[in-house]
């Protein structure tokens, strides 16, 4: 029998074969750090007196407590300045690699690793941040850790774990137009929940897989983790090593081509067995916005909000009756009728260059809701510098956007760029739990298509709905 | 670490499925730098209604968490745990955790163990019957037991053994330090390496200003 691509990962990164129920013990390529989940870490190293193993294995950001306005002078909230010179400090400390606020390569840590070329195919990747599983759409099993397993990878470079089960979605058809990797992923939470995943890792195959960029196979594996899984994969092919190739730490020479030679092994063999199977038909997708307080409870936008009473389970009975409390919402309103206070278009989830391209395409030429604030965050430096380049900066103020600097933003309510209380967003981001955009803030997830048209509107929206809407969206 | 056999204590029915952690300790915590001191985030955002659970003085030493299913989703952040623990909790008992939350967990000392939600729900009944009730919970025998009822739970095998001998996996994994230092000796040398650092050229990033 042959091996999943999630097998072949594990085995090639086995340090030790765990005995008698005891973990494997499994190397680590890359370990990211931010802010926020390791002065712990650091600390605990220092009271053992231990050094960190490989810091040429290691990288480090500011992301999660970053302004994105004001970036050249002092960050103002006191807790979050000392947490990032917390950073700063302990990276040269211990000899770290660190991209601080104001340099061309600090960002969102999940869009500063593939846009260096530090993630590549066949890694391991890991980093204190549950949405690593972003870099999976790479073919390396990357996925987040908590503040002691940041100091266990320091310190030794690896990790004890228990080989994940492994999880097929298979994503039949083709995608139909207006509809995005974001509608992909809501939709496959929606269908297996958000503890559907729990113990698997995600191999996201098929047609409509396959005809995605990078960057929308990041949006998709960025989202497992809200399906509860350990980690999502795409296995790599051609679009994978071009999207590689020739960024800063690509291999090169005689190293690109070994490196491309055991890529193109990195698949799924034919007689291979996955624990789980699910299906689901790309085709019959439309543009998906969540209604509730977890990523699971979503639903096709020209869908209503639903009662509570029809569902049969009680615990998702309750579970929707609270969401709605806090939403606001009444069963039976057309979400299409939502108004929409703020939109954030930016994140890991979807801040990368396309996402920006996407949503610039459709309110080109067009004007801002009057009552609808509009925040744009590139998900990092880079990827601002890019768009500057292009353009596109002038396209989002002149529709009256905030143009803004690089960072987590309003994906999580850590730094200024919050929600009020009661509050209702559109965001590109990848969680709508209760408060994570501020206290008592209301989020809808949606792609940035629908982030954009809502934006124009000023009620959750997608192109389809505008004027004259791009010929190649509707 | 502490080694953890039995703990009993005040259990705390919290009926809600779908605790995430942002709703066990709000990202605006997050920013401190110390690993204790969590105790006033745990469930900040619910505790300003003076009907969580929490705030009814029978629960308000408890340290046994028995919560509806798929406890711990969402970040993977670790102050979760730190939280519940400064509080004062040392077991959560729920039927089905998130698996970052749940490693966490046994990395920190706080004890996750999985029940049968028909089983959560016979607690969750003994526990409202009778507000401030203890709960025993044995990791030698891996059972729940409050008043009459003594129920099985299930926790990994190796996670329990070293919740029992109270082990760290740093000292565990350097017992292994020999294997990590062969296996670096064969890894392909086109394995990037973030040193020397290596980016695109260095360009000036404008500051973006308040709209006016």
């Amino acid at each position: 029998m042959g091996n999943t691509l999630a097998e072949k990962l594990w085995r090639d990164h086995l340090v030790t074969k765990g005995e008698d129920g005891a973990p494997d013990l499994i190397y680590i390529d890359l370990h990211m750090c931010h802010e926020v989940t390791s002065p712990q870490a650091f600390e605990g190293l220092r009271l053992a007196g231990r050094q960190v193993r490989r810091p040429d294995l290691t990288i480090a950001t500011e992301d999660h407590n970053t302004p994105t306005l004001n970036i050249d002078l002092p960050i103002a909230d006191e807790t979050s300045r000392i947490q990032i010179n917390t950073l700063r400090d302990n990276a040269k400390e211990f000899g770290v690699r660190i991209h601080s606020l104001g340099d061309a390569d600090q960002g969102v840590v999940h869009v500063v690793g593939p846009q260096l070329g530090l993630t590549m195919p066949g890694m391991t990747v890991v980093c204190g941040d549950s949405h690593t599983s972003t870099h999976g759409a790479f073919g390396a099993l990357a996925f987040g850790i908590g503040t002691s397993e940041v100091e266990h990878v320091l310190a030794t470079q690896t990790l004890p774990l228990k080989e994940f089960k492994t999880m097929a979605i298979n994503v039949n058809g083709t995608l139909p137009k207006g509809t995005t990797a974001k509608d992909v992923i809501l939709a496959v939470i929606a269908k297996i929940g958000t503890g559907g995943g729990q113990g698997y890792v995600l191999e996201y195959r098929g047609e409509a897989i396959r005809s995605l960029s990078m960057e929308a196979r990041m949006t998709i594996c960025n989202m497992s983790i809200e399906a509860g899984a350990r980690a999502g994969l795409i296995a790599p092919d051609e679009t994978t090593f071009e999207y590689v190739k020739g960024r800063p730490h690509a291999p090169e020479g005689s190293d690109w081509d070994a490196a491309v030679e055991y890529w193109k092994t990195l698949v799924t063999d034919d007689d291979a067995v996955f624990d789980t199977e699910v299906d689901l038909d790309a085709s019959e997708l439309e543009p998906f916005v969540t209604w509730g307080t977890n990523p699971g409870q979503g639903l096709p936008l020209s869908a209503t909000v639903p009662n509570p009473e029809d569902f049969p389970e009680e615990s998702d009975r309750t579970a929707a009756e609270n969401a709605l409390t806090y939403m606001g919402l009444t069963p039976g309103t057309k979400l299409r009728d939502l108004d929409i206070d703020t939109v954030f278009l930016g994140s890991c989830t979807n801040g990368r260059i396309e996402d920006l391209r996407a949503a610039a395409d459709i309110i080109k030429g067009r004007s801002k809701a009057q009552n609808t604030r509009f925040l744009v965050v590139p998900g990092s430096a880079r990827v601002r510098l890019q768009a500057e380049a292009e353009g596109l900066d002038k396209v989002f103020i002149d529709f009256g956007a905030e143009w803004r600097n690089a960072g987590c933003s309003m994906c999580l309510g850590m730094n200024p760029d919050q929600l009020k209380p009661q509050e209702r967003s559109a965001s590109t981001s990848n969680r709508n739990f209760e408060g994570r955009q501020g206290k008592g803030g209301r989020t809808h997830l949606v792609s940035p298509l629908v982030a954009a048209a809502t934006a124009v509107r000023g009620t959750l929206s997608s192109p389809d709905d505008l004027e004259d809407a791009p010929a190649a969206l509707v | 670490m502490e080694k953890i056999t039995t703990h009993t204590g005040v259990g705390v029915p919290l009926r809600r499925s779908n605790v995430d952690t942002d709703q066990i300790i709000p990202a605006v915590y997050l920013k401190r730098v110390t690993r204790t001191g969590f105790e006033d985030a745990l469930f900040a955002a619910w505790r300003g209604d003076p009907d969580f659970i929490l705030n009814k003085p029978e629960y308000a030493n408890g340290s046994v968490l028995v919560a509806g299913p798929d406890f711990g989703t969402g970040s993977s952040r670790e102050h979760a745990v730190w939280a519940l623990k400064d509080y004062g909790f040392k077991v959560v008992l729920a039927s089905r955790f998130a698996d970052i939350f749940r490693g966490n967990s046994g990395k920190q000392g706080l004890v996750t163990g999985i029940l049968s939600q028909e089983n959560v729900e016979l607690l969750w009944k003994l526990l409202e019957a009778e507000p401030g009730k203890q709960v025993t919970v044995s990791l030698e025998d891996r059972t729940v037991t409050c008043g009459e009822l003594t129920v099985p739970f299930e926790i990994d095998d190796y996670v329990r053994w070293r919740l029992m001998e109270g082990l760290d996996d740093i000292s565990l994994t350097l017992k292994h330090e020999e294997d990590i230092t062969a296996f670096e000796a064969t890894r392909d040398a086109w394995r990037p390496k973030t040193l020397p650092a290596k980016t695109e050229p260095k360009q000036h990033v404008v500051a973006a200003r308040p709209a006016q």
